[in-house]
């Protein structure tokens, strides 16, 4: 296990490393440059600012500073705030994205799971067409015109919850509840088609034939077995709403790190992309890692053994 | 027929039609047994003829889209058909259990073996954990589980086709059922493995005195383990009789075709005889016997109308029209004959079981109590 744990994080490294390898070079790539005034500037002045952030260098000799400072965890300066370290930026940022997104899934998935499952229970019923009804819905709808919606309903209308802007836990209903769409729809039909398999199979007609009530079916032996897939859906759609959606967070004024990255971009603020890009892909890859270990503890028949083969 | 009140299953004019996309599938056609306590009892037929379904009905287990159409499956004299789902769950494992065919798939890959075992006595006796595991551990070992304080804790994966089987037969018997349902238990299964999981049955079998419905469409199998044997053919019964009955003087031309295709070990190289043909067509069965399109012995009447059955002898009985007082004599296929000059020779000699149940039936382990085993 330790052998097999030591392996995994050795290939998270080497994946974070050509992932910052070729998100720089691509960055620049990209047209303009860090200055939003230039034609104002006089070419000393561009010099003078080129020279304290070190772009007058060689891109190589670029890469490989970061790179290096990087490896100490120092992820350099960003342009756009007067200075301000990345991390400190990202830090200061991570948390409003990071609740939402953890409510989100945690909303969206059980929902999910529930609705699944009564969809497959009473397959081909008016309950199945309504929930696959509901969670197409959940796919289709951008995410935009349902967090409108919300705010407009529930919001403005019914004054539930407050609007926009980012204070106690009613602040974060909202987005939660439009961020949840998409995470709900894709775990609902995800665990429907799954268990109406598994539902189908030889050991839940044993599990009929020895008397289980249908629920004490469903909830000793078909649920554990049809979540088994879901897993893998989850572990990467977490690391996606987890990391803060620009659209969501732009309308409800959540001052989180989806909608920084954007401007990050459009302002060509090389540190802060290079940062938020490799916060992403570690939230991704460690994802990835926990999916494989939860496999193994949701399904022992691919469980690690001792000698990690 | 037999005395009503030693039979724990009485099935009588059981018709069941499907509906389904292509239209009304008439699996089951006034199929009518019984089963007495501590007789195995096997149903014979090809894939198709409706035997799995008929033990679906007497599990309770029908598909959604079945429907019966007539008929009633007593057990104790009270109707299984007319059960709430409440009674029937309060049935299935206790007093009626099933073994399933392909012991790969009907095991929870998910669950501990143990716990499995152990779910039936959990539900249906109200045990605690400790209890249950404890009388699952002493079943494990029963079916013949070598190290089974420590296989217990096993998830199905790291058991054998052969090992599953004997956990499934565990599960089927930890609750001691009156009636056991084996759906053919050994086909999946080679046939080393065969041999013991059938001795393996037959010797619970006398522990606990169970009776057993024995479905299966290997005849080889049969002859060791049956006390009478009923023969489908197109979702009717054909043939019924002792096992004796059945394998030395059968009447119907199907049991004829059967046990004809049969390999022994006269049989000439490199030629197996067959039943030529195959079944009808359910969603349309044909008027009269609907073997006749098959039957090289068939006569104008098996087409126009369904033969009754005639009765061979106080335990036998076959519905063909040849058995008529009025029918030609017919020539049966040489090894038959071979068959009913044995059965003459062992008539006269008196070794010829007519209705007698192999296993005494009453050498229950222990005593009524359900911790017989446990303690």
């Amino acid at each position: 296990m330790a052998r097999y744990l030591a392996k995994r994080i050795f290939y998270l490294a080497l994946t974070l490393f050509l992932i910052a390898s070729i998100t720089f070079f691509l960055m620049k790539l990209m047209p303009g440059t860090p200055l939003n005034n230039q034609a104002k500037l006089s070419p000393q002045q561009i010099k003078v600012i080129y020279e304290h952030y070190g772009l007058n260098k060689p891109v190589w000799q670029q890469y490989v500073n970061y790179i290096l400072d990087a490896a100490h965890g120092n992820f350099g300066l960003s342009f756009q705030f007067s200075d301000q370290p990345v991390s400190y930026l990202i830090s200061s940022r991570i948390g409003p994205s990071m609740q939402l997104g953890g409510q989100a899934m945690i909303v969206g998935v059980i929902l999910g799971i529930f609705v699944g499952s009564l969809s497959a229970i009473r397959k081909n019923t008016w309950v199945d067409g309504t929930s696959t009804f509901i969670s197409i819905l959940g796919i289709s709808i951008p995410s935009f015109v349902l967090a409108i919606l919300l705010q407009y309903y529930l919001g403005l209308k019914l004054q539930l919850f407050p609007i926009a802007d980012w204070g106690g836990f009613s602040y974060t209903v909202l987005p939660t509840l439009a961020l949840a769409a998409s995470p709900f729809a894709e775990t609902s039909r995800f665990v429907r088609t799954e268990m109406v398999d598994v539902l189908g199979s030889d050991y839940i007609e044993l599990a009929r034939a020895k008397g289980l009530s249908r629920m004490g079916i469903v909830w000793h032996h078909a649920l554990r077995n049809s979540l088994i897939p879901l897993v893998t859906v989850i572990g990467p759609l977490t690391a996606a709403i987890m990391t803060g959606s620009m659209v969501v967070e732009n309308i409800f004024s959540v001052p989180g790190i989806g909608e920084q990255f954007v401007k990050s971009i459009l302002v060509n603020d090389y540190p802060t992309i290079m940062g938020v890009t490799l916060l992403y892909s570690a939230l991704l890859c460690a994802m990835l890692l926990l999916t494989d270990l939860v496999y193994g503890i949701i399904d022992p028949r691919i469980r690690i053994t001792g000698k990690g083969e | 027929m037999e005395n009503a009140e030693e039979n724990i299953l009485e099935v009588k004019d059981l018709t069941i039609d499907f509906h389904t996309y292509a239209g009304t599938v008439k699996a089951i056609r006034d199929v009518s047994f019984h089963l007495k306590k501590g007789e195995t009892l096997a149903i014979v037929g090809e894939s198709g003829s409706g035997k799995t379904v008929t033990t679906k009905t007497v599990m309770g287990l029908l598909a959604n889209n079945a429907e019966v159409v007539e008929g009633t499956v007593k057990f104790h004299g009270k109707d299984i058909l007319k059960m709430s789902q409440k009674q029937l769950e309060s049935i299935r494992g206790k007093d009626i259990a099933e073994i399933f065919q392909d012991p790969m798939t009907s095991l929870d890959p998910t669950m501990k073996i143990g716990k499995q075992i152990a779910e039936p006595l959990r539900v249906h006796k109200g045990y605690s954990r400790e209890k249950a595991n404890k009388q699952a551990l002493e079943m494990l070992k029963l079916v013949g589980i070598t190290n089974a304080e420590e296989r217990i804790n096993d998830y199905p994966h790291q058991f054998s086709g052969g090992m599953r089987q004997r956990i499934v037969i565990a599960i089927a018997l930890v609750c001691y059922p009156e009636i056991l349902i084996a759906d053919e238990p050994t086909t999946a299964l080679d046939v080393t493995i065969q041999a013991q999981i059938l001795d393996l049955m037959k010797e619970l079998q006398e522990k606990i005195s169970t009776s057993i419905i024995f479905i299966t469409h290997d005849l080889g199998v049969v002859a060791g383990m049956a006390d009478r044997v009923a023969v489908m053919y197109a979702g009717k019964i054909v043939e019924y009789g002792t096992v004796d009955e059945i394998f030395y003087n059968p009447q119907h031309p199907y049991t004829w075709g059967l046990l004809n295709s049969m390999p022994t070990l006269d049989t000439a190289k490199g030629k197996l005889e067959s039943i030529p043909g195959t079944p009808p067509d359910l969603l349309d069965p044909p008027a009269g016997d609907p073997f006749a399109a098959r039957n090289p012995y068939a006569m104008k009447i098996d087409e126009q109308k369904e033969p009754p059955f005639f009765k061979v002898s106080d335990t036998h009985y076959a519905a063909t029209w040849l058995l008529h007082p009025d029918a030609p004599h017919v020539e049966p296929p040489v090894e038959i004959k071979r068959r009913q000059e044995v059965y003459k020779q062992r008539l006269q000699a008196g070794t010829i079981n007519q209705g007698h149940i192999h296993s005494t039936g009453n050498t229950r382990f222990g005593n009524d109590d359900d911790d017989a085993i446990g303690e």
